[in-house]
This record gives structure tokens, sequence and C-alpha cells, in this order.
């Protein structure tokens, strides 16, 4: 299992801000390693952020994301106290649900 | 210590605990492999891209704003932000023109979302970053060069 995401989520003016550092190589395949070989692509796919059961984003990644990829974006609503739960999987199928209330 | 032994039990209690979230119906991996949008992220020609996102010739629109440096020092953590001013704004995509995979990103923005994400992503050297905007219906983009004085897809 990889290792957990930081999630930080505030609620200010009704909109909640949300903001994600997952933990993950983000290999793209193209590198290579000392001895030449490939290092296969290994990467986050889909990420989905749900507040209180309701997708209040769907994302999609490829290769080009950075390493530990890091992600903000807002919704209307949401209180203190509030549930938001973030999850992804991967193009190896691993996957990672951290939650958090927001602040 | 027997490293090995240990990784094994830690690649077979990974690989349970997937299956009981997967079991539990929390987690659908068939389901997620199958959205994900293969055609768009193997693209290598911004028109086979656009044409993956089902976007065909977007117009640019002074709508949709991309905040990215001028310049990026380092190629591998180029913070990129898009807001789109665009109402009933459906999805964003992150296009990097000159990148062997050319979209970064893309998300889906449910009503009640802000059309308003930031993300961080790698340049393999100076391009083009492109944002294209669905919205009713509509694809817009608004595009932005970066200069990048150090690649991040090299080894």
């Amino acid at each position: 299992m990889a290792n957990p995401m930081r999630i930080r989520a505030a609620a200010k003016d009704g909109v909640t801000e949300v903001r994600v550092l997952m933990s993950h190589v983000m290999e793209t395949g193209q590198r290579k390693d000392s001895s030449g070989a490939v290092i296969p692509a290994h990467f986050i796919t889909e990420l989905t952020a749900k507040h209180n059961d309701k997708v209040v984003l769907s994302a999609q990644f490829g290769p080009s994301v950075s390493t530990n990829p890091y992600l903000a974006f807002k919704f209307n609503g949401g209180a203190k106290g509030d549930k938001v739960v973030v999850s992804w999987v991967d193009n190896k199928g691993d996957s990672r649900t951290d939650e958090v209330q927001v602040a | 210590m027997n490293h090995q032994r240990r990784d094994t039990l830690k690649a077979g209690g990974g690989l349970g605990i997937f299956g009981l979230l997967a079991a539990a119906g929390m987690i659908k991996p068939e389901m997620a492999e199958a959205a994900w949008n293969k055609a768009a992220f193997d693209a290598h020609k911004m028109d086979d891209a656009m044409s993956a996102l089902g976007a065909g010739k977007p117009a640019e629109s002074a709508d949709v704003q991309i905040t990215a440096p001028d310049i990026a020092e380092n190629g591998a953590v180029v913070p990129v932000g898009v807001v789109s001013n665009i109402a009933n704004t459906e999805s964003i995509a992150i296009l990097i023109e000159k990148n062997p995979a050319m979209v970064a990103a893309t998300f889906d923005i449910p009503a009640g979302t802000v059309a308003d994400v930031q993300t961080r992503v790698k340049m393999g050297q100076t391009s083009d970053v492109y944002a294209v905007v669905k919205a009713d219906g509509k694809f817009y983009m608004a595009k932005k060069e970066v200069k990048v004085t150090l690649g991040g897809c090299g080894g």
C-alpha cells in the first residue's frame, strides 16, 4: 500500500478549498535506469474526491503529472466537521483512500 | 531479518485489503480502468489528443485562464492552475504540447464545484501549456508558453 495522502480542507465564505498531496512515484515509462532498462510506467490514473458521499471532483491523470502529485480545487458548500474523502487508483491497480474533516 | 519474506507479506497484505475494498464496492477497479481515457493519454499529436478528448478544434477564450510560471526552473515540478469563468463548465483538461504524454490530467467538474483546479506537472522542455474547457457541450481553450530551463522527464 502506498503512503497516506496529506489532505487539507478548509471552509471559508461558503466555499471549501481542498488541497491534496499524494505520495506516488508517477513513473512515466520513459526513463531508463543505470543499466539502460526502461523503468516501467507506474502512475495514478484516477482520482475521486467526495464530500459527504457526493462526488465533488473526479480526475484522470497521465504520466505527465509530477511525482507526489499535488491537487487543489474548490467546491461550494461544506461546513466545519464535514467529511472529505479522496481516493486514487494507479495503473497497477494499487489504490489509496484517505479522509479528512473540513476545518 | 529476512527482507524478502517481509516484502512478500506486505504485498500479500496489500492485495488482501485491496480485494476487500473492491468486494465491498468502495472502489471498483474495473470501472475505473474503463473510464480512463487511454486514447487521450496515449496521443502524441495535438490533433489526436484533442479528438480523443472529443474537443475537435476548440475556440480560444479569454474566460479560460492558465496560471503557470513564465519560466520554470525545474521541469519536474511546474505548478499549473486553470480557472474557467465560463458558466456550466463540465470538464477541464491540461495538455503539455511537447511532452511525450501530452495530456497531463483531465478533471470532471460536477455542479457545485468551482471550475478552478491547480496541480503540478512535469515538462520535458519549453512548451505551450493548453487548458481545454468543456462547458455546455462546447469546447474552449487557452494556452500559455512555459520556458523550462531544466527538463523534468530525463533520467
